[in-house]
């Protein structure tokens, strides 16, 4: 049997271990915090998964040499990795550092309100005493 | 619910392990993806933007209108961040002052309306949850500031022949910000950079970018088509493209910059932008 | 693209983002986040993806680290898992 594709394969498997990593920690830890991390892993796991279709065995980074800059015509477009990919992710992940700033603003009034970041605490007061603002642990 | 969790994300797993092996080779060349679009891309885009950098012409001139709002959603991060912890004006008002007399180490606590008294030395203001200064923190601070603005312009000018460009010039010159903020103190920022500044300064970058492309449907082109500027300042085809990326990526810089800044000093301050990490 | 190189930096990263989601405080958390999106940061440039990486390194292991520490710090670093 040949084993040098499922090789290659190998990466494709770790990416999507890293992935359901944080999904599990999305799923099942009860910290608000932990689940925001866990939000981070899966998010820069698909990323990965996405950057690493567009790498080509051989070629090189997507900055055109000074050579193929000078000349009229002929660049190879197999000697260059795909920059598509790059730049979905690039944005994407400016984009994950701000929606990490709006999830823990929200923590935050969590916390203000209820005092915890476990999220079974949180449901049970919700289910105990609804409504009214709690005391704040730090004034 | 635990249980059901781990069972539905073995199922996963495993159709995600299974699906792995019908994708194409890794690093294949001749993989679907890198065929169709991205081929143009890459042959076309120093003819096009005389932009070495594929990335980066490819971010702000052929995706320019992605690349739109990517830009407008960090801004309404910000905005989300403001209106969901920005505390009531009130609240913001301090009761209570800290201050330390700088040669004996003495804390005086005042409350509003009370005078300083008439002591020799000077007196500075402290946060309520005062943590010891240190000397060498705020020096070495002080002193890598300046180059890490630097270099987040040369990032920014650098970035039609470097890796870099728009978004992490405007990372960098936020970490900058943020740097002074926990080496001093979150006022020593804003006595810097007003919030008001910043604010002005995120909406402006999202304006500078959709300005530039507006300015395309008042020549009479598509939007986003930096060729207009061939009319505006008599350059050529890849030169106005060129100069397009860069106006575009200075607006990208000031927004990612000041939205990333505003995030931090609401954060840290639990909304009120007094007293910070 | 070095494949010796490229299988350690995934070993570590799976180590790490297992960890990040396993220790229990939360201060440790972030740190090891961060050390996570650094690692992430070496993977993308052993990709080719110069700059993705540039992008990672100053935002995942930077800003998103000293956010976390802000949040931290004004709520607690206990957790219960």
């Amino acid at each position: 049997m040949d084993f040098a594709p499922l090789l290659g394969k190998a990466n494709f498997w770790a990416y999507f271990f890293i992935m359901l990593t944080g999904l599990y920690g999305m799923a099942v830890k009860r910290n608000l915090v932990k689940k925001i991390i866990g939000l981070g892993i899966f998010q820069t796991a698909i990323m990965l998964f996405y950057v690493s279709i567009g790498s080509k065995e051989g070629a090189t980074i997507p900055i055109l040499t000074a050579a193929d800059a000078a000349g009229r015509g002929g660049i190879d477009a197999a000697a260059y990795i795909n920059p598509l990919p790059h730049v979905l992710m690039l944005t994407a992940i400016v984009v994950s550092v701000a929606t990490l700033g709006v999830a823990l603003a929200l923590t935050l009034r969590l916390w203000r309100r209820y005092g915890t970041l476990e999220e079974d605490e949180i449901l049970a007061r919700l289910r105990g005493d609804p409504g009214g603002e709690a005391c704040t642990p730090r004034s | 619910m635990r249980t059901l969790t781990l069972v539905a994300l073995t199922l996963t797993a495993a159709f995600l392990f299974r699906a792995a092996l019908d994708f194409p080779a890794w690093g294949d060349p001749a993989s679907p993806a890198g065929l169709h679009v991205s081929r143009f891309f890459i042959e076309r885009s120093y003819d096009d933007a005389r932009t070495p950098n594929l990335v980066t012409a490819t971010l702000a001139d052929y995706r320019s209108y992605d690349t739109m709002f990517e830009t407008v959603v960090v801004f309404c991060a910000a905005l989300a961040c403001f209106f969901i912890i920005r505390a009531a004006r009130e609240a913001c008002v301090a009761n209570v002052f800290h201050y330390r007399h700088a040669p004996t180490g003495l804390v005086l606590t005042l409350r509003r309306g009370c005078p300083l008294p008439r002591l020799r030395g000077r007196f500075e203001q402290i946060d309520s949850e005062w943590t010891p200064r240190s000397v060498i923190l705020e020096t070495v601070s002080r002193g890598m500031i300046p180059f890490l603005q630097l270099f987040a312009i040369y990032v920014l000018a650098h970035g039609h022949y470097s890796p870099g460009g728009g978004f992490q010039a405007g990372v960098i010159f936020g970490a900058s910000y943020i740097l002074l903020a926990v080496s001093h103190d979150l006022r020593t920022l804003t006595d810097h950079v007003a919030e008001r500044t910043m604010h002005l300064l995120a909406a402006a970058g999202v304006s500078l970018y959709v300005g530039i492309g507006a300015l395309a449907l008042w020549a009479g082109m598509q939007f986003m088509d930096y060729g207009w500027m061939t009319l505006a300042f008599g350059m050529d085809g890849p030169g106005a493209h060129s100069l397009g990326i860069l106006l575009v990526e200075l607006g990208v810089a000031l927004t990612v910059c000041a939205s990333l800044t505003t995030i931090f000093k609401l954060v840290s301050s639990e909304g009120t932008i007094m007293e910070g990490l | 693209m070095i494949q010796e190189i490229n299988a350690a930096i995934l070993l570590l990263l799976m180590v790490c983002a297992v960890a990040a989601l396993q220790v229990r405080d939360l201060m440790g958390a972030a740190i090891l986040f961060g050390a996570y999106s650094f690692l992430m940061c070496l993977q993308w440039v052993s990709l080719g993806a110069v700059d993705v990486g540039f992008t990672e390194a100053t935002i995942g292991a930077g800003v998103s680290s000293a956010l976390f520490f802000a949040a931290i710090f004004r709520t607690t670093r206990r957790t219960k898992d």
